[in-house]
């Protein structure tokens, strides 16, 4: 495997920033298609562990759909269908031994937050429990944890037995990333997380989202292009069903793009 | 400067009246219908009130006169008709329907329950369609068919079964009576499943729960002041069956140890009686004390499922 993400990075001959790991999700020729009419066609791109991988793009041109493929959402929605590979960790995710391993090492944040109708305590604490952990003690360790990773937990510290539905809109997106990051996932992927969030919060977030980067990969699927910029190594560019561009975030955004309708957007002279 | 000395001298320019604007009328009319929302309103009170009046009233002789706390709730005799020693003991009444709803709750419960999570979390489609029809259907079906199910089915299947030497009792009208309200329950927990927003399943489903987990950690504790408040109305709905309850019961004042014994409820002991008893008598008073004591009943049922489902109290 590491090998083949050598192989990549020369084949791609994209000016080489950070040292690569290997290759964390590779995704060849993905189509995606709701009930017949097509929402993402034949894309091709690999993710390399421990990088925060962009995706910027307009309205409709697929970024969700692309998320709900990579951790097999389209299972309960059989309108969606879903042809190409996605490899994770080498691994056809179709040939995973059941679909809720794979969902338990992929954590998943939505554009608006969903603070579940139980305490923020056990908001934290579901995927645990869910796991097996039981013990008193262990439970309280990992929810101060992923709170204070999440860049909540000075917040919440004296209520953690109130209503995680009762938090303010922020607040409930950090306690839905600490929640997905309770099960220590290998690969976060963050759709369009701060469009309920304060510019406040936001910059507290991207903070948290530079350290985790060091322990697992990232995909961050943003209507901000600035976000993309200031915290994506590689970031690629959705347009309507297909996926226009994938290049060095600094690249793209100083103009060194092959599509100007990527540099279009970016710049956002688009439509 | 200049300008703003101006602006406050003269009087602050408005938006020209529009030369017509629907909502203008408009108004009017919702200022009647919610009137006549109002006068809708106002006389479901009026009527329940004036019930509680009449009930009341006819009841009321016994209630000053005959009446006895301790014998009325204490005594297990209810001998009207008796030449000597009429007691008016409803303790047995109270025990038949107790012991009736109370085992028809423990069969519908989980039968609603199962129906209804069926139904809101795993049929889709056309199965899910025709199920909540069938299940309409099913809420239908007049209470006297039920009783008649239980005088002639389930009476002759007790009896083989158990092999007791009547089978119309506690079980038979309990199994009935839990059938009857197993319709409605389900209806009603299926919408208190289906209130709960699919992104909650979504987020639970993203985390990798099961199936499973995803209904009992995140969707029945979600659900659950909905829940509790179709229990609660089946609970409900038993303690004013009527005619199910006097076919299948067996219909015998009783103080039941086994659910093989025969009982009488307090609403089939209303309609068995009141016909036979003289207007204004004793008799007839005490009937409607009884009736009192249910519409009293019933109420609170009904009040503490209502506060539930709006969820005024949080578990
Ligand atoms: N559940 C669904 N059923 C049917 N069509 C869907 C569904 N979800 C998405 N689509 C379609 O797929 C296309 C891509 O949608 P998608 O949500 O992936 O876009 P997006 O890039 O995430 O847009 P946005 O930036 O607005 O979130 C759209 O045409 C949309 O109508
Ligand atoms: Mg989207």
């Amino acid at each position: 495997m590491n090998d083949q993400g050598v192989a990549t990075i020369l084949e791609t001959s994209q000016p080489a920033t950070a040292a690569k790991g290997p290759v964390k999700l590779a995704v060849h020729n993905l189509s995606i298609s709701y009930g017949g009419t097509p929402a993402l066609v034949g894309v091709d791109l690999e993710i390399h562990e421990n990088e925060i991988f962009g995706i910027i793009g307009p309205a409709n041109s697929g970024k969700t759909s692309f998320l709900k493929a990579l951790n097999r959402m389209d299972m309960f929605n059989p309108a969606m269908q879903v042809a190409g590979d996605i490899l994770f960790n080498g691994t056809n995710i179709r040939q995973w031994r059941n679909v809720y391993a794979l969902r338990r090492r992929i954590g998943v944040v939505f554009p608006l937050p969903v603070g579940l109708p139980m305490t923020v305590y056990d908001n934290v604490a579901l995927a645990p429990r869910l796991s097996g952990v039981n013990r008193k003690a262990d439970l309280d360790d990992i929810v101060e944890r992923c709170l204070r990773r999440a860049a909540l937990w000075d917040e919440v510290k004296d209520r953690l037995d109130s209503l995680g539905s009762l938090l303010s809109g922020g607040q409930q997106q950090r306690l839905t990333i600490a929640r997905a990051l309770s099960q220590d996932p290998e690969l976060l992927m963050l759709d369009e997380f701060s469009i309920a969030v304060d510019p406040v919060t936001t910059m507290r977030i991207e903070d948290v989202l530079k350290e985790l980067r060091t322990e697992m990969t990232i995909i961050l699927v943003t209507n901000l292009t600035q976000q993309a910029r200031r915290l994506a190594d590689r970031t690629a560019f959705f347009l309507t069903g297909s996926c226009v561009e994938i290049g060095d975030t600094e690249a793209l955004f100083t103009g060194n793009v092959q599509d100007t309708r990527t540099a279009d957007y970016i710049a956002g002279r688009f439509g | 400067m200049a300008d703003t000395t101006r602006t406050v001298a003269e009087p602050i320019p408005t938006a020209a009246p529009a030369a017509f604007d629907r909502r203008d009328a408009d108004w009017y009319l919702d200022k009647a219908v919610q009137v006549l929302v109002f006068i809708g309103g106002i006389s479901a009170i009026i009527f329940i009130i004036g019930i509680f009046v009449f009930v009341t009233r006819e009841g009321f002789g016994f209630l000053l006169e005959g009446f006895s706390f301790g014998e009325f709730f204490g005594s297990p005799r209810w001998k009207p008709t008796s030449e000597y020693n009429t007691t008016y003991g409803i303790l047995a009444l109270v025990a038949g329907t107790a012991s009736v709803t109370g085992l028809a709750m423990i069969v519908a419960i989980p039968f609603s329950l199962g129906a209804a999570i069926y139904i809101a979390e795993f049929a889709t489609g056309k199965t899910r369609e025709i199920l909540k029809v069938l299940v309409e259907l099913l809420a239908a079906i007049p209470s006297v068919v039920w009783g008649f199910i239980g005088l002639t089915i389930m009476n002759p299947l007790i009896i083989e079964l158990f092999d007791v030497p009547v089978g119309l009792n506690v079980l038979n009208a309990g199994v009935i009576l839990g059938l009857m309200a197993a319709p409605i329950m389900t209806s009603i927990a299926e919408d208190a499943l289906k209130a709960v927003p699919d992104r909650y399943r979504e987020a639970a489903e993203a985390m990798g729960a099961t199936r499973w987990q995803v209904i009992y950690r995140v969707v029945l504790p979600a659900a659950k002041n909905g829940l509790l408040g179709a229990v609660l109305l089946g609970v409900g709905r038993g303690f004013g069956e009527t005619m199910a309850v006097l076919m299948a019961s067996g219909h015998a004042v009783n103080l039941p140890d086994s659910i093989f014994d025969s009982v009488r409820a307090l609403t089939a002991t209303i309609a068995a009686e009141l016909g036979e008893t003289a207007v204004g008598s004793e008799h007839y008073q005490a009937l409607f004390t009884i009736g009192i004591f249910l519409f009293i009943i019933t109420f609170l049922i009904n009040l503490t499922a209502d506060l539930i489902v709006r969820g005024i109290r949080k578990g």
